[in-house]
């Protein structure tokens, strides 16, 4: 093929580039000097080279703090995508219903991280919240606030309550553009309601599931204000993750050498996983 | 195979419906013989998938029944009824292989594998995907798609009825024919009840013994290819069939003849008690162009390859005729017609013949 080069085409990209290297590239280059150098204030800094980096990567606190992300963004994938697939399946096709379904499903959406924080931090409150009083009048002994494990669960419900909507609804777009002549055909050729979600429904879904599982890893590897909100990473450090802990470093105690070298690893962590997810889904469809 | 009983079925698509323009079908009540190909044809919109629709149980009529060798399946789901239908555009399982989608009718049905081998491979060799087997059946191109689909309609032995929606309409014209006669030699080995609808009257004409003609959710006709052409029972049917259709134009009756304007014309005998609005049809085939009869002008000639068709106009109304290729168009051109060809409508519906008197 025969391509025609002009430079003065560069002049297009223009303003894109400026757009990008100012929201993007030169903060991340200041994180880029912060994480080399040290400083005791004044705008004093001394260069420090690999110190934080290799300090962050032989800490427990990051180990720790990453430990714990990588299993909140496991469970509420698993909780989160068969849950959604599951509500896309049963939501109705045509019908008053739909509105209704997609008006109630994009509610929890559209609330502001930190308002869906402290609906819940109030929810789960054994003195004034609903579910808390409740759970304890029943005879449940949960309390969020002592309790690692009961965190986690409030932790997690409130993810689960607040995107799980989102993989509906990416599924539910899957879902109705399935010409109605596939079911037709399903059905006389005796499908199974199995078969149909194997064979019909699935392959049909599994683009948007793919762009619903990285979006929601990288959203939940990235959660921040609703548990900081609801248990601010407690008790102890049981729900601290990374961004979390980054905050705390950077802000709380200061450091801003190793909350830099932190957020270098964390933003490397996240390309590199969104890049094996990309890898994974384009050759998935490229090989069928 | 089973015998198709359309028991005065009448189907709206909308809640409680009223006049009769709220029938998508309006009373179609008709017998499909065991082993009998046919097809159904009509325009789009003319009820023609409905019926298809309620007959392998996908939609559920509004009223009358359905029976198979006179059991009332009205209420059976589709799979209760054994039913093979292959639809308009492909429907294909992309995930799984060309085989698999054609065992897959066959493995729900649990019948066994070695069963459903033997079954399989003979109708890819049928369907010429041999080669294709094992790919998936994502990326194959249209045809090869609704060959598949074709396939899987075809695939099972034991159904009542194969049912097939305007297969050929992806497919290209020259796989066409060759799939078409596929079709009906199956027909004749196996002796399936098959329904065929379609829009294209060579399709419909081709593939079935008996044609069922459907008009504004209507049945107007049921007949062999023959009938339709020399006796359409209503002008739609001559209209529709036959390429040009019939000419039909306003006439008036006295006895053993017709009038139209000022010419009269015999008839081959005298129409039963026509009444209403009376109409004289002839289709292009039986005008004879030449010196004698009435006189015409000639509006233009079409040649379409085998005959030409002389576009002309008799006491200002449009009239075609078909002319053989090596015909002679005289200077002073003029048509007479054929007794054998000229029918009689009132309000549009066919009046037969009395004895010649």
């Amino acid at each position: 093929m025969n391509k025609t080069w002009n430079n003065r085409a560069w002049f297009m990209v223009l303003p894109v580039l400026l757009l990008v290297a100012f929201s993007a590239v030169i903060p991340l280059m200041t994180v880029v000097n912060y994480s080399v150098q040290d400083t005791f204030g004044n705008n004093q800094f001394f260069w420090a080279g690999a110190e934080w980096f290799e300090e962050m990567l032989t800490s427990d606190r990051f180990w720790l703090a990453m430990g714990r992300n990588l299993i909140f963004s496991f469970i509420i994938l698993v909780i989160e995508i068969p849950l959604g697939i599951f509500i896309a399946l049963n939501m109705p096709r045509k019908g008053w219903g739909v509105p209704v379904c997609l008006v109630l499903m994009a509610l929890p959406l559209l609330i502001p991280w930190n308002v869906v924080g402290t609906i819940w931090q109030v929810f789960g409150r054994v003195d004034i919240g609903l579910l808390g009083y409740v759970a304890n009048a029943l005879g449940f002994d949960y309390n969020y606030v002592n309790d690692p494990f009961d965190a986690w669960v409030t932790v997690i419900v409130m993810d689960v309550w607040h995107w799980t909507s989102l993989v509906v609804l990416l599924c539910y777009a899957g879902l109705v553009s399935i010409p109605d002549a596939y079911y037709q055909a399903a059905k006389i050729d005796g499908a199974s309601r199995w078969a149909v979600f194997r064979y019909i429904q699935l392959p049909k879904m599994n683009r948007v599931l793919l762009i619903a599982v990285l979006l929601r890893f990288m959203d939940s590897f990235m959660i921040y204000t609703e548990p900081f909100v609801v248990t601010g990473g407690g008790p102890g450090n049981s729900t601290t993750f990374l961004s979390i802990d980054l905050v705390k470093m950077a802000i709380g105690q200061f450091d801003l050498g190793p909350a830099a070298a932190m957020s270098i690893i964390y933003f490397l962590i996240i390309l590199l996983m969104s890049w094996i997810f990309y890898t994974v889904m384009t050759n998935y469809d490229a090989e069928k | 195979m089973a015998r198709i009983d359309i028991d005065h079925i009448r189907h709206a698509y909308g809640p409680n419906p009223k006049a009769p323009k709220d029938y998508a079908l309006k009373e179609v009540h008709h017998t499909f013989e065991d082993g009998g190909a046919y097809a159904l044809l009509g325009p789009s919109g003319c009820g023609k998938t409905t019926l298809l629709n309620i007959m392998s149980g996908l939609v559920e009529p509004s009223e009358g029944r359905i029976l198979f060798d006179g059991r009332d399946v009205t209420r059976l789901s589709t799979q209760e009824r054994n039913i093979a239908q292959v639809f308009q555009f492909p429907v294909i399982y992309d995930t799984m292989t060309v085989y698999d989608n054609l065992a897959f009718p066959l493995r729900n049905r649990g019948v066994p594998e070695a069963e459903v081998d033997r079954k399989v491979r003979e109708i890819i060799a049928m369907i010429d995907l041999e080669k294709w087997s094992r790919r998936k059946a994502r990326g194959l191109t249209a045809d090869q798609k609704q060959k598949i689909s074709l396939g899987r309609g075809l695939v099972r032995s034991d159904v009542n009825a194969i049912l097939f929606d305007e297969p050929l309409t992806v497919i290209d014209p020259h796989m066409k024919w060759q799939l078409r006669s596929q079709l009906k030699q199956l027909h004749r080995r196996f002796g399936y009840t098959m329904i065929y609808v379609t829009h294209d009257q060579t399709e419909a004409l081709s593939f079935a013994d008996k044609v069922v003609v459907m008009f504004e959710g209507e049945t107007v006709q049921i007949g062999t290819p023959a009938e339709l052409f020399e006796r359409p029972r209503h002008t739609f049917v001559g209209y529709f069939i036959g390429s040009p259709g019939m000419n039909v134009m306003p006439a008036a009756i006295d006895g053993t003849s017709a009038r139209v304007g000022s010419q009269v014309i015999a008839l081959p005998g005298r129409p039963a008690a026509p009444s209403g609005s009376i109409e004289l049809g002839i289709r292009p085939e039986f005008v004879r162009l030449g010196r004698e009869g009435m006189p015409v002008t000639i509006e233009k000639i079409e040649d379409v390859g085998r005959h030409r068709i002389v576009r002309t106009r008799l006491e200002g109304r449009d009239l075609a005729a078909i002319v053989p290729e090596d015909g002679d168009i005289p200077a002073d051109p003029r048509v007479a017609f054929d007794p054998a060809g000229i029918n009689i409508y009132a309000d549009s519906w066919r009046v037969d013949y009395g004895s010649a008197a």
